[in-house]
């Protein structure tokens, strides 16, 4: 005989929808978290059902690094991913940029009253497979609700941990002038992607998003050059590639000169933004990282980078360069000279 | 990019720019007002004064929508919007320009204004029908290029006998803008205008053709060429306003044939004169008061005039006391002449209006070319 459960009907995972009861930490919520959550992530540690996780310690000398990243997006599935498979890559790329090995995450939901549950099994669906496959364990996390209209949807925030070995820096003050500045690939797919599905906006495009985990990507580059010619690593997501360029040159007062022909990206981003009046140096990737390194293994780094999946379109871009001003300066295309400067607020279509 | 990318073709701008320098006189300087915001942006993005002789330099006119708009009309959408409940749609880049109070109508969006970004007119109509309980408010800022879309919004909205849309209208015109550079006293003051040369609008040319500058390069003895917005276009322009200079021509040369002709776009013409009539003056931000230099919505379309329906009073806002937009629109100052620039007035906090737009003068040269005033170890 089998044993019945302490709840008795089933979650509707059809045509269900996110009741205030789901964050009120009674049955309902523990039903949530057991049907949906714990079931789609499973590991030991969440299995446990405790407050928190019991995580091993990292190996001597190794160090842990932390990462946080909070994840609100409209719409909530766009072309290419979702804001489950972006909750997790955000964050697994925020700690592979230190240089770590991202291996447990944490994550916290704020659910919007009236969400359909099989929109939520899908994100969340979607979350697990991104964390399988990107090594990650989804340990511990929480579930909030808020009243209709005080949401949109879905947040997820991500907490990720990894361990770091011993000896390895990698960081933003890294830079040295004479360094050279690769990219994993095509920049600006995640912006238009999204863009294109904007409320009257909407325009047909074969862009998707790029999100994607690139603890792999970083691994291996790691594994392919002496340790300390990789200074820094960076996934240019909100603000684009030129905005992380100027926080590298802010952070280690430096300067970089790139060359715009060989910034690699897809004619279709380029005529998207043509048509917007937007400039793809300034648009949101997700799954591309910026990488400065020491001048005599940017080969080796270029040719490992390029025989990874995340990595095929890689491209040297330009140089680090001494300047005390900290200026990010890009020779164009058109044999002409600028400044590829912060982005002032949000990049807006122009009127002309 | 087929059609884009033959414009931005590196070796054509090498041998373009061989040629300027070889016929620009060493002897002689040439200054070059663009008047709109596009090619300003075009120059700076594509870093086409780095290519060009010292002595030919070009000075960023008014041509920016967003920068001309005055404080005193977005006060007054973001006052149809937080007094009076009004749904206003706008275009993106009218959000964050400054207006009183340290407000702009993104400000205002936080403080609860409905102000909603819109890509058309179109959309905003679409709005209006799908809020029946609201009014609509669609804020109409542009040069002759966007005008015909908002009118023709007026004429469906008039057909439809929709009750709650109106238009907001600010719609400029380019070519008295351009007669009141040369002609304002405010030029008197600051002295002679140093220009030699106008390259004239591309998308509005589209519209209006080329004959509305014909009267101006006459009587101001002033050379113009109507140039499209890609960089070889602009330095294409160049070189025909240096050839004119040279020659002591003053005409009007179009570079743009691929889309302008003399006539323009007649049925646009027709469409903006049915639904709008000339207002008698219209403030500029920077440039004041500017004699027969808007539109505004003719009596009979007044059920859906916003100045009318709610009726609007315009109250001027001055700028900044130490703010020289006024002589950087008309060419006669520098953005780095001015206090202001990159101290208190940056992309982040406009003080005046050219650093309001990404296309205005401060704004440009701020973003894209201020590495040229100061001394940087080359790559």
């Amino acid at each position: 005989m089998s044993i019945k459960k302490d709840y008795l009907r089933p979650i509707d995972f059809k045509t269900g929808r996110i009741d205030m009861n789901h964050g009120a930490g009674g049955r309902a919520a523990a039903q949530l978290i057991e049907e949906l959550f714990a079931r789609a992530f499973e590991n030991p540690a969440l299995r446990e059902g405790n407050d928190g996780a019991v995580l091993p310690a990292p190996p001597p000398g190794h160090r842990l690094v932390m990462a946080t990243d909070a994840h609100v997006i409209s719409p909530l599935f766009f072309p290419g991913g979702d804001i489950g498979a972006l909750s997790v890559h955000g964050t697994v790329n925020d700690v592979a940029m230190m240089g770590a090995q991202p291996l447990y995450l944490a994550a916290s939901f704020i659910l919007e009253e009236g969400y359909p549950l099989a929109d939520l099994k899908r994100l969340v669906d979607s979350m697990a497979a991104a964390a399988r496959e990107a090594g990650v364990a989804i340990v511990t996390g929480d579930t909030k609700v808020v009243e209709q209209g005080k949401g949109d949807g879905v947040f997820i925030s991500t907490t990720g941990v990894g361990w770091l070995p011993p000896g390895r820096r990698i960081a933003g003050d890294q830079a040295q002038p004479g360094d050279v500045v690769l990219v994993s690939g095509t920049i600006g797919e995640h912006g238009v992607a999204v863009l294109s599905l904007r409320e009257s906006l909407e325009f047909e495009t074969a862009i998707t998003s790029d999100t994607a985990a690139l603890n792999g990507l970083t691994a291996a580059m790691l594994a392919a050059v002496p340790e300390g010619s990789v200074r820094v690593l960076r996934d240019p997501t909100r603000g684009g590639l030129a905005t992380t360029l100027n926080e590298i040159t802010r952070q280690s007062g430096v300067g970089i000169t790139l060359d715009e022909a060989a910034i690699p990206v897809l004619p279709q981003v380029e005529a998207a933004c043509e048509l917007l009046g937007l400039d793809p140096l300034y648009v949101a990737n997700e799954g591309k990282l910026v990488a400065v390194c020491a001048p005599d293994v940017a080969d080796t780094l270029l040719a490992t980078m390029r025989e990874h999946p995340n990595g095929h379109a890689a491209a040297r871009i330009g140089v680090v360069t001494e300047d005390p001003h900290r200026f990010v300066q890009m020779t164009t295309r058109f044999g002409g000279r600028r400044v590829v400067d912060w982005l002032s607020g949000e990049q807006l279509p122009r009127i002309c | 990019m087929k059609y884009i990318d033959e414009f931005r073709d590196g070796e054509i701008a090498k041998a373009l720019a061989t040629k300027i320098r070889a016929e620009a006189q060493p002897d002689r300087r040439y200054h070059f007002m663009e008047f709109c915001g596009g090619h300003t942006h075009a120059l700076s993005r594509y870093g086409v004064p780095a290519l060009l002789p010292d002595n030919v330099q070009m000075v960023h006119g008014p041509g920016c929508p967003v920068c001309v708009l005055p404080i005193g009309r977005i006060d007054q959408a973001i006052g149809l919007a937080l007094d009076h409940g009004a749904i206003v749609c706008t275009y993106g880049d009218t959000m964050r320009v400054p207006a009183s109070g340290s407000l702009s109508m993104q400000r205002a969006k936080a403080r609860g204004a409905d102000i909603r970004m819109v890509y058309s007119p179109a959309d905003a109509l679409k709005i209006a029908r799908a809020n029946p309980t609201r009014e609509v408010v669609f804020f109409a800022i542009g040069f002759e290029t966007t005008t015909p879309p908002t009118a023709l919004v007026i004429r469906q909205a008039a057909k439809e006998n929709l009750p709650n849309f109106s238009v907001l209208c600010c719609h400029v015109l380019t070519p008295s803008a351009i007669t009141h550079i040369l002609e304002s006293p405010e030029v008197k003051q600051w002295g002679t205008v140093p220009l030699d040369g106008f390259v004239g609008p591309a998308h509005v040319s589209i519209l209006i053709g080329s004959a509305p500058y014909e009267g101006f390069a006459r009587d101001y003895r002033q050379p113009v060429v109507i140039a499209g917005f890609e960089p070889l276009d602009v330095m294409q322009a160049i070189l025909m306003l240096i050839r004119q200079v040279n020659e002591g021509r003053h005409e009007v040369e179009n570079e743009f044939t691929r889309a302008v002709n003399r006539e323009g776009n007649l049925a646009a013409q027709k469409l903006v004169a049915e639904v709008f009539e000339l207002r008698e003056s219209f403030e500029w931000r920077g440039l004041g008061e500017v004699a027969h230099s808007a539109l505004r919505i003719r009596p009979a379309f007044a059920q859906w005039d916003a100045e009318q329906r709610f009726d609007l009073a315009y109250r001027p806002v001055p700028d900044h006391k130490q703010c020289d937009c006024g002589a950087i629109l008309r060419g006669v100052k520098r953005p780095t002449d001015c206090k202001l620039f990159a101290t208190v007035c940056t992309p982040e906090n406009p003080m005046g209006s050219c650093m309001v737009s990404s296309e205005g003068a401060c704004a440009a040269h701020y973003s894209y070319g201020r590495w040229k005033d100061i001394a940087i170890v080359p790559a």
